[in-house]
């Protein structure tokens, strides 16, 4: 199954339970407190959702490393390689 | 440090207008092989540069021997999918190392990717900037954002169990490259994603090994609205049809 199927199949198993429970035959037999719940239980799980997306990116952002010792190592590289190509006689 | 006799590792250097860098990154190259003790072949892979490429790798050839620098030039600039299928042809190694030859990847993380592998007998071993050491030099906020975003999102559509698709700086045995290749059809960043999550459709194994990622162009945004349009593009390709 492609990566498309497998969302599709599980939206569809999530939100035909919640249709079951919330708003169909399920309904009357849940307590009014639970459907109190249940209702906007999508809503939130999306928000919910968003909110680990937005705190991910930014913990992630801000954690990013700036590889400065790797780019002055690389300089330093550069520098070495230059002058023992220099001596091999390439001409640049 | 003693290597696996019957190791060799063959580095596929695609190159255009890389006059200036081709030099240092085989002379990087070969220090690192020759620090390491493992055998070794650079393939350079000239797609007619204008900017004499080609005659810096001769005069590489001269310096380092024609069993380590291997030029199998073509005529035209033709992508970056052909040039490693182009390579491969002419491979002797059993692992085959991909990376940019700008300078962006530096040859010194080839021996970890080496251990790696044979730590977990890995078909592929991944160079990554989002785990662990990982890193990159020379992008501004706005490009760190766009990335990590795009990563997240891939993350959540794709699940490829790898933290870096879009980079290009990674090891592979050479029957799993050539099998992907057969198998792969994107083009740019995409291509890169799509040799991953082929791979885990296949069954192969994955390490992973934190790199440090030094752009070249200094501050400056080389991704433009194009391009994000285009991964995108791609992205929801793959997670249509895989």
């Amino acid at each position: 199954m492609t990566k498309l199927g497998q969302w599709l199949w599980g939206l569809a198993l999530l939100g035909s339970a919640w249709a079951a429970l919330a708003l169909g035959p399920l309904g009357p037999r849940v307590p009014p407190p639970c459907r109190q719940v249940l209702l906007p239980l999508p809503i939130y799980l999306l928000v919910a959702f968003g909110c680990y997306s937005l705190a991910t990116v930014g913990y992630r952002l801000a954690t990013f490393n700036d590889c400065e010792e790797a780019a002055a190592e690389l300089q330093e590289h550069i520098g070495a390689a230059r002058a023992d190509l220099r001596q091999r006689g390439l001409r640049f | 440090m003693a290597a696996g006799a019957a190791d060799k590792v063959s580095v596929l250097l695609p190159t255009y207008n890389e006059r200036e860098n081709l030099p240092l990154v085989v002379w990087l190259l070969v220090r690192s092989f020759e620090t390491s003790g493992y055998s070794f072949e650079i393939i350079v892979i000239d797609d007619g540069s204008p900017d004499g490429t080609q005659e810096v790798a001769e005069q590489l050839v001269k310096i380092y021997g024609s069993d380590k620098i291997l030029l199998r030039p073509r005529a035209k600039k033709l992508g970056l999918g052909t040039a490693y299928i182009h390579g491969m042809k002419h491979a002797t190694g059993n692992f085959i190392v991909i990376m940019d030859a700008d300078l962006s990847h530096h040859p010194k993380f080839i021996a970890e990717f080496i251990r790696k592998q044979k730590e977990g007998n890995f078909d592929i071993v991944s160079g990554t900037r989002y785990k662990g050491n990982g890193g990159v030099y020379g992008w501004d906020l706005k490009r760190k954002l766009i990335s990590r975003g795009a990563n997240f999102i891939t993350q959540v559509l794709l699940r490829p169990g790898a933290s870096d698709l879009t980079g290009s700086f990674r090891l592979y045995r050479k029957e799993v490259l050539q099998k992907l290749m057969e198998k792969c059809v994107s083009k740019g960043y995409v291509f890169q994603m799509e040799m991953i999550v082929r791979a885990r459709q296949l069954g192969y194994t994955i390490g992973e090994v934190p790199i440090s990622f030094v752009d070249r162009v200094y501050g400056e945004s080389k991704l433009g609205g194009n391009e994000i349009v285009s991964f995108l593009k791609g992205l929801l390709t793959l997670f249509a049809t895989t």
